[in-house]
């Protein structure tokens, strides 16, 4: 035992160029829905954070400290995101959590870091997760809301007012659900059809007739799913013309493919990261979409999706944040430097946050996209 | 436009209804041999449906069909030479249980092969917005080879079991195994062969399918929930009613979007299918009679 | 008899005290944050093993009544009111107790049901339920039974997913905590760690006393006779439905008294409460305890869960209880502990035996 232990030591020793008296690490938690009904966002989020963590870690650590990562697989329950979080919290005291991917899982463990005293970086996108502002709490991805606005604000220019609405039993459908309810009447919408169809769906020619027989002049489909590709072909097939508007959550260059042709000309709002490439090379975001880019689709060949993205920022906010707190900071001096951070350039936008935004990104962050060719492209304003 | 919804809805329920029929009729073989339901059945669906997905990478989207058809039997035979041949009278209890592991199993291992991304194989003719019209309703013309494939296995089960002497003896098993076997019929064999059989019906079903509802390592169970409603609902061990079960459930769904919220569309068919089992355990087209012979 | 089944019990007692003092000395004392949700799941197990182990009844659906209680408790107590004061039905109600006025987190106040009420509505909801689903369902055998189960499963799990008041698939947060004797109450709060801890653990001895007494009873042979033999049990005079349909009530109001604690302890609760996946790995546990003991269950719930709830399986959850009911069913359809005991005991009689053939 005490020979295995000498010969692991002597390892860890021989592959860590670092000096050997480094400072000691910083330890960060992540609860991720790797795998489960929420496998799509959880795996390329924790991909993104263990590839973040060797980069930083092979450049030094973070003001001479090493990145410690532990993620734990939470499957989307939030019975587990809760034991996880009290044991990273507790047990592990680490310095902050990364995560959950889903907005139930998130809400489950808000008190618990916020309690724990521990930083809470979210990657999901519910309003409610900094609305109320908790503390500790902060949140990466873009506001359910300002997609709808740039949305709507689309609609305005195409002369678009009566829409039908399709959305997922997932969380994600359900926040965009309500944000569309909300903020239609203001932006003179009309919701004339409103559904929700299973995330699991095979088939939704019969929802879709619904809203064909309402005569509408524009879809809007909320969901992350597979099925959101299924309805798009189902309304080409059924011989619909109207434009559809899709969330965020087309944000994923596999549901283009799977739609094929019926994706053609979806508009929807999303980050640029999908677009890197043609960004004019003004934009400040398009040195970190293209590295971030790079790097993921190199290490493990498969393409990069904007929510891997969003764990991309909860970790790039971290570590600026640790770096400018300076060595041996606390959580709350790190925190304060997270409330007080302007400026920052990730995946979903600049961060800009405040002690009354713990989100820190505003309508901006969203680019409105739309599919040409079976690629995403800027859509032509 | 109340005739042109009408049909719509209807192509719509035939749409679901191919999908549930196709599925279901697999259950059906390793009943009708064996007398248990496998839990694992729509497994064998996604392994097609994700093999053909592989395959169709380097080989022309027939080719990959069949060859996927041919891995899932070859996976279906070593499941059933595994897990099952060499057990001694388990009890329904027993079978079920060990069914619904085989079942996780499999997908835990397809989520290893093949990750969580979602895949398809391309539409047969056409492509994702083609549809063939007929006075303003539209069907894609996947459906039909649904439709088509799910009737020529169909005629060929009940040929097979009907009418040659392996189907005849397959059957005889599930009747009373011990008398089969007296009757120096090879009971194990045949149960590998159905289960090989049942595993290519499946594949078959997840190659056609695919286009439609896409593949993806966690499809399995839902469609197996479905396929499992349909194949009771039509009574257990007969492909034809497992069909007709299948359009009246599927249209059934499609009609019940038309005026009731689509959340609970699930909760709906499957409150139909706990109704049909108290009131009618032998299904919409089984013999009650016959029913009452078996053994639970 | 009756002296050895409370060895037993007070094993347990001494194990529950052992094990708490055992992480103090070892300073792992958050070990009893999972060990208290390992306690809760055991108390549908145990009910479940009952169910499958004693009256030979398979449920699919037993994550279902969890969730009932879950879901009522949490509905209830984070229900707000505070609108409808002047109504004279929320009035009265307010003035039994029922209706208790709280602040939320961050400062608000609310007039909801109080927790105790919330419990009796959602057990006695689970024991209606139960009832009125129990009778047609235990009409039916083998797959039909199966299946019956399952699709009662799906169809709370749709509800729960479906439904706005549900919290659709975020569940419900905020569930305030359980007030229990002494300004004690049932929460995740870790100043109240130990003591939740043993409450948990004192719910699962007193329901494993319960069970223990009825099995041993006219009603445990009644029961083990249908599972024998159902139809010979009918003909000896044993009324077989009512029999089947009280084991099934009873696991359904454990499941759901399981759930209205742990979502008080966990503040909350979400859909992957109520899915099939929880009703089969529920079905593992028994699988794998032996499927007639109650003992073994109890072990083989504690040790599966806490391990899983620890995440020591990584992203292999699920994939561990499957290959578990596999290999369990294949090679030890008794279980493996039942059946290790069993072989144990058989031992030390042969060897007693044994010796005092040889003394003779």
């Amino acid at each position: 035992m005490k020979i295995l232990r000498l010969f692991a030591a002597a390892i860890i020793i021989a592959l860590s160029a670092a000096p050997v008296l480094a400072a000691p690490a910083i330890k960060v938690g992540a609860i991720l829905a790797v795998t489960g009904p929420a496998s799509f966002l959880g795996a390329p989020e924790a991909k993104t954070l263990e590839m973040l963590v060797e980069e930083i870690n092979a450049k030094g650590g973070i003001n001479g400290s090493k990145i410690e990562l532990v993620i734990k697989d939470s499957g989307a329950s939030p019975e587990k995101a809760i034991s996880f979080a009290k044991q990273l919290i507790e047990e592990e005291k680490v310095f902050a959590i990364i995560g959950p991917s889903t907005t139930g899982e998130t809400m489950a463990i808000k008190n618990i870091a916020e309690e724990g005293k521990t930083l809470l970086l979210s990657c999901a996108a519910a309003e409610v997760i900094v609305n109320p502002v908790a503390k500790y709490v902060f949140k990466t991805p873009q506001m359910d809301k300002h997609a709808v606005i740039r949305i709507f604000q689309q609609m305005k220019k195409m002369g678009i007012t009566k829409i039908g609405v399709l959305s997922s039993n997932t969380g994600f459908g359900k926040a965009g659900k309500e944000q569309i309810e909300k903020l239609a009447p203001e932006h003179a919408i009309q919701i004339l059809v409103n559904e929700v169809y299973d995330k699991a769906a095979t088939d939704l020619t019969a929802e879709v007739t619904k809203v064909k027989a309402a005569k509408v002049q524009a879809i809007v489909n909320w969901s992350i799913e597979p099925a959101q590709a299924i309805v798009i072909k189902n309304v080409r097939q059924t011989g619909m013309t109207v434009p559809i508007f899709q969330s965020h959550g087309f944000g994923n260059i596999g549901y283009v493919k799977a739609a094929g042709a019926a994706a053609e000309g979806a508009i929807f709002p999303a980050g640029r990261l999908l677009v890197a490439e043609v960004l004019s090379d003004k934009n400040p975001q398009k040195a970190v979409l293209l590295a971030y880019k790079k790097s993921y689709e190199e290490k493990y060949k498969e393409d990069v999706s904007t929510f891997g993205g969003h764990a991309y920022d909860a970790m790039k906010i971290l570590e600026q944040a640790l770096k400018a707190a300076g060595a041996g900071a606390d959580k709350e001096k790190v925190r304060t430097t997270i409330e007080n951070m302007k400026g920052l350039v990730g995946t979903a936008g600049i961060f800009n946050f405040s002690p009354a935004d713990h989100n820190g990104l505003d309508l901006n962050a969203f680019e409105m996209l739309t599919v040409k060719d079976g690629k995403f492209t800027v859509l032509e304003k | 436009m109340f005739f042109e919804l009408f049909f719509q809805y209807l192509v719509a329920g035939l749409t679901y209804g191919t999908i549930y029929a196709i599925v279901g009729i697999g259950f059906n073989i390793i009943y009708n041999t064996t007398g248990i339901i496998n839990f694992a059945q729509g497994e064998f669906v996604m392994l097609g449906g994700m093999t053909a997905v592989t395959l169709y990478g380097f080989l022309p989207l027939p080719l990959a069909v069949i060859g996927a058809v041919l891995i899932t039997m070859v996976m279906g035979g070593l499941i059933e030479m595994v897990f099952i041949r060499w057990l001694v009278k388990p009890t329904v209890l027993r079978m079920i249980i060990i069914t619904i592991g085989i079942s996780i199993l499999i997908r835990e291992g397809a989520l290893l092969v093949w990750g969580e991304g979602v895949r398809s194989l391309p539409y047969f003719t056409g492509n994702e917005i083609s549809a063939l019209s007929l006075g303003g309703v539209r069907l894609s013309p996947q459906v039909l080879w649904s439709i088509g494939v799910c009737m020529v296995i169909v005629l060929f089960l009940n040929l097979f079991f009907k009418h040659t002497m392996l189907g005849r003896e397959m059957r005889a098993c599930a009747a009373n195994r011990d008398a089969a076997a007296l009757c120096g019929i090879p009971t194990k064999n045949m149960i590998t062969l159905s289960f090989v059989l049942s595993a290519g019906i499946g594949a078959l079903a997840g190659c056609v399918v695919s286009p439609i509802t896409y593949t993806q390592y966690s499809i399995g169970s839902g469609l197996a929930i479905k396929g499992f409603t349909v194949a009771i609902l039509g009574g257990l061990g007969n492909s034809m009613a497992a069909v007709a079960a299948g359009f009246i459930l599927g249209i059934l769904e499609s009609f019940s979007i038309w005026v009731l919220p689509t959340a609970y569309k699930d909760a709906i068919s499957i409150a139909i299918l706990l109704a049909m089992l108290f009131i009618r355990p032998s299904g919409l087209f089984g013999n009650k009679e016959a029913m009452r012979l078996k053994d639970f | 008899m009756r002296t050895s089944r409370f060895i037993p019990i007070l094993a347990l007692l001494g194990a529950v005290v052992l094990v708490q003092l055992l992480t103090l000395a070892g300073g792992k004392a958050f070990f009893l944050t999972q060990l208290t949700m390992s306690a809760y799941y055991t108390l549908i197990v145990i009910g479940l093993c009952l169910l499958m182990g004693f009256a030979g009844q398979i449920s699919l659906g037993h994550a279902g009544f969890f969730a009932i209680g879950g879901y009522t408790s949490a509905v209830l107590t984070t229900l707000d009111l505070a609108a409808y004061k002047e109504n004279p039905l929320v009035a009265m109600l307010a003035k039994a107790g029922v209706l208790t006025a709280r602040q939320d987190l961050y400062g608000g106040s609310l007039l909801s049901v109080h927790p105790w009420a919330a419990c009796v509505v959602a057990v006695l909801l689970a024991f209606v339920i139960a009832w009125a689903i129990g009778i047609p369902v235990l009409k039916l055998k083998g797959h039909y039974l199966a299946m019956a189960t399952l699709g009662f499963g799906t169809i709370i799990y749709s509800i729960v997913l479906g439904t706005q008041r549900f919290g659709a698939a975020d569940g419900i947060s905020s569930v305030p905590p359980f007030p229990l004797l002494f300004g004690v109450s049932v929460s995740g709060d870790s100043s109240l760690r130990v003591l939740n801890y043993y409450f948990a653990w004192l719910l699962v001895t007193v329901a494993m006393v319960l069970l223990l007494n009825l099995i041993s009873s006219r009603v445990g042979r009644a029961l083990r006779s249908i599972h024998g033999a159902e139809d010979a049990a009918g003909a000896m005079g044993v009324d077989t439905a009512r029999f089947k349909l009280s084991t099934f009530m009873l696991s359904a109001v454990l499941a759901a008294v399981a759930g209205v604690f742990l979502t008080h302890y966990n503040g909350g609760i979400g859909p992957s409460e109520a899915s099939i996946m929880k009703s089969v790995r529920y079905v593992a546990i028994v699988a794998v305890g032996g499927m007639g003991s109650l003992w073994g269950t109890l072990i083989m719930s504690v040790v599966l869960n806490f391990l899983s709830l620890r995440g020591y399986f990584g992203s292999f959850d699920d994939a561990v209880f499957g290959g578990i009911l596999i290999v369990i069913m294949l090679f030890a359809p008794d279980g493996i502990i039942g059946a290790d005991l069993r072989r144990l005991v058989g031992k030390i009689a042969n060897y007693k035996q044994q010796n005092s053939n040889k003394s003779q």
